[in-house]
């Protein structure tokens, strides 16, 4: 089964390749790009089956032994985060594909979207599945080249003016993350992640440190974590809507992901943990004060992007296994509810003219059905009994008073406000644009949404919902990897089975 | 394998000038910020790795060859830092064509602030002392607190008008 770990990457890349051919020919094209989506989801379904029932899968790049060449590993949290970024990016480029056919060329530029679409898929799967740290590098840069690209679709004066500051700091980071792969290849010789492990584990505490903490930089930026975030409420929002829905989804989600495997794979002894915690704190906090103070429904949910990812780093910093098996839910949780919203944000755009509080009102009366599809979501993000956020504030919560002390019960108590103020910023807009006496910003907005648009916002919040549902067997699978990643040695043994050299 | 102070300085020197650079507002002062950072980068990851004759079987005695692996990630880097680059300056040119400049202006909510601040140096100094940050509310909409946000402030975010 190990043929399957690439295709991940090399459907969506292939897809990328075929869909740029065949770019005059729009349905030849959108059929590419679906289909390439719909194998990547079931290849990751596939792939999570695998690594749940029979062990991490892992897959010698071109056939070199593993420390010598890349490895791609796919294991339960590997493939966790395939499936869930699958379904997402899927339900939006069939989003993005309704709002291109009803008004063609306009927003979306059809010729390069879709390439660039699927190249930004393939360097997220790329990253999620690597097991070498210049791999990974590459993985972000793809992923980082393209989300440049999307983001500045069109090149107007706004996207621009917001593109130029996105970019500085992509590559700023990036090139902090060389940096660390160079100073860690300088350091223990080798980038295969689990080589690394061991070799790590021998340095002087001093050092092991440094290349913590230059690592933790480099994926801070890109996960949007307080002090280094203040990118990201300002560039995401001027992206078209599709755009903004998937890179609230997953780019910094990819960040998180990447601190994971540092904290678990590389640095298991959490040295960090503490400050990690605060910054959790700070993140949760600034994040959310934030987005009170926005009167902009897209920049309000940047704002709840960033102060969310507090509660991410929060599980991750506790290091326990709860903690752990908390914070990966709740990833799978905040990747689906929050790239929902941005959908129904751009819906509310499409059918009131403008997403700004003041300019619109009465949505709820004037179409129902955007009325749910955005509530929905919204109670489930602010953490509403009975949705998944919820559980997974709850789940990160009973960790944090588990493991007892002064700052966990104080990123419980923070959590908990956090938690309240999100639904206070949620209610806000539920009632400025929902509640109020009708008013729309563009009177000649066309009444009828496109069905795909609707349709595919609509499984995203089945989706979300079904989280609830499937809340017992998710929490399985990710107790399992969170045992498997603080254990590090099931990583290690499925790409060195007899030791690492 | 022996570190080499005059390399280990010129990384410093690349790293410096490119913050330095990377600190302006001008994009294509920051491009040649990126640039330098870069090359300082990839001198960095040279440095990091065994120095020696070119790494050919049978040309060099193994133990006298130099890393590859490490040209290999310096060469992978220097295409990504030539597509990005090609990117940005192509982003410089379209600012340039938009604006008649390249330089990064401010985010909208730094330009809300500055709107605030003249509108309220406009209506004088005492005006609304020590009620913070916003403008008193009242005037024509802010009858329903229920209804309408209490802020008469314009809020196109699109307005480019007031900028100079």
């Amino acid at each position: 089964m190990t043929y399957l770990v690439p295709l991940p990457v090399v459907v969506p890349l292939l897809g990328a390749a075929l869909a740029l051919v065949l770019a005059r020919r729009r349905i030849a094209q959108r059929t590419t790009s679906v289909t390439a989506l719909v194998v990547t989801l079931v290849v990751a379904g596939m792939l999570l089956w695998q690594a749940h029932w029979y062990g991490p899968l892992v897959m010698h790049v071109g056939g070199w032994p593993a420390p010598l060449g890349i490895v791609l590993v796919a294991d339960q949290l590997a493939a966790l985060m395939l499936v869930v970024s699958a379904a997402v990016t899927l339900c939006v480029l069939l989003y993005s594909i309704g709002e291109a056919r009803t008004d063609p060329g306009e927003r979306t530029p059809v010729v390069i979207y879709h390439p660039t679409y699927l190249v930004m898929t393939a360097g997220v799967t790329n990253a999620f599945l690597t097991g070498d740290l210049f791999n990974l590098f590459v993985g972000f840069e793809i992923l980082l080249a393209a989300s440049y690209v999307l983001l500045t679709l069109g090149g107007t004066q706004e996207r621009i003016r917001a593109g130029a500051t996105y970019v500085v700091v992509g590559l700023m980071s990036s090139l902090i993350f060389l940096v660390a792969v160079g100073l860690v290849y300088a350091s223990t010789g080798t980038l295969n992640l689990a080589q690394l492990a061991s070799r790590l584990d021998d340095l002087p505490a001093g050092l092991r440190l440094a290349l913590h903490c230059v690592l933790l930089l480099a994926f801070a930026i890109k996960a949007a974590i307080f002090p280094l975030a203040a990118w990201l409420p300002d560039s995401y929002p001027t992206a078209p809507a599709p755009v903004t829905a998937v890179f609230a989804g997953l780019l910094t989600k990819v960040g998180i992901y990447a601190i994971i495997r540092t904290e678990t794979l590389l640095f298991p002894d959490n040295r960090v943990g503490d400050l990690l915690l605060v910054l959790a704190l700070l993140t949760m906090l600034v994040g959310i004060l934030g987005a009170i103070a926005q009167s902009d429904i897209k920049r309000l949910l940047s704002f709840t992007l960033v102060s969310h990812i507090g509660y991410l780093l929060f599980g991750v910093a506790l290091a326990s296994g709860p903690a752990l098996t908390a914070a990966i839910f709740y990833v799978v949780h905040h990747i689906t509810v929050q790239t929902t919203l941005f959908l129904a944000a751009g819906l509310v755009d499409r059918r009131a003219g403008s997403t700004n509080l003041d300019r619109i009102g009465g949505l709820a009366r004037v179409a129902p059905l955007l009325g749910v599809l955005f509530l929905v979501p919204a109670l489930n993000l602010s953490g509403i009994p009975p949705f998944s956020g919820f559980l997974g504030k709850l789940g990160l919560f009973q960790a944090g008073v588990s493991v007892g002390g002064v700052l966990p019960w104080l990123l419980v108590v923070a959590g908990t406000a956090t938690s309240l103020l999100t639904l206070y910023a949620t209610t806000r807009v539920w009632s400025l644009a929902f509640w109020r006496p009708p008013r729309l910003a563009d009177p000649e907005a066309s009444a009828r949404l496109p069905r795909l648009m609707v349709g595919a916002t609509t499984v995203l919040v089945l989706l979300g919902v079904g989280l609830t549902v499937a809340a017992g067997p998710l929490f399985a699978v990710s107790a399992q990897a969170a045992d498997d990643l603080r254990e590090r040695a099931p990583y290690v043994r499925a790409v060195f089975p007899g030791g690492p050299p | 394998m022996t570190p080499n102070l005059v390399q280990a300085l010129v990384v410093g020197v690349l790293f410096g000038c490119g913050v330095i650079l990377l600190l302006e507002r001008s994009l294509s002062q920051v491009l040649i910020g990126v640039l330098l950072l870069s090359n300082g980068t990839n001198l960095l990851l040279l440095l990091g790795s065994r120095s020696g004759g070119a790494p050919i079987v049978g040309v060099t005695p193994e133990a006298e060859m130099s890393d590859p692996l490490a040209q290999a990630m310096v060469l992978t880097a220097v295409v990504i830092t030539l597509g990005l680059t090609a990117f940005l300056l192509a982003m410089a040119y379209r600012s340039w064509q938009l604006t008649g400049h390249d330089e990064v202006r401010d985010d909208p909510e730094d330009r809300r602030i500055v709107r605030r601040a003249e509108r309220r140096e406009l209506a004088g100094p005492d005006d609304n002392a020590g009620e913070g940050p916003w403008p008193p509310s009242g005037g024509p909409v802010g009858t329903d607190p229920e209804q309408v946000d209490p802020e008469p402030a314009p809020r196109r975010l699109d307005d480019e008008a007031g900028r100079a």
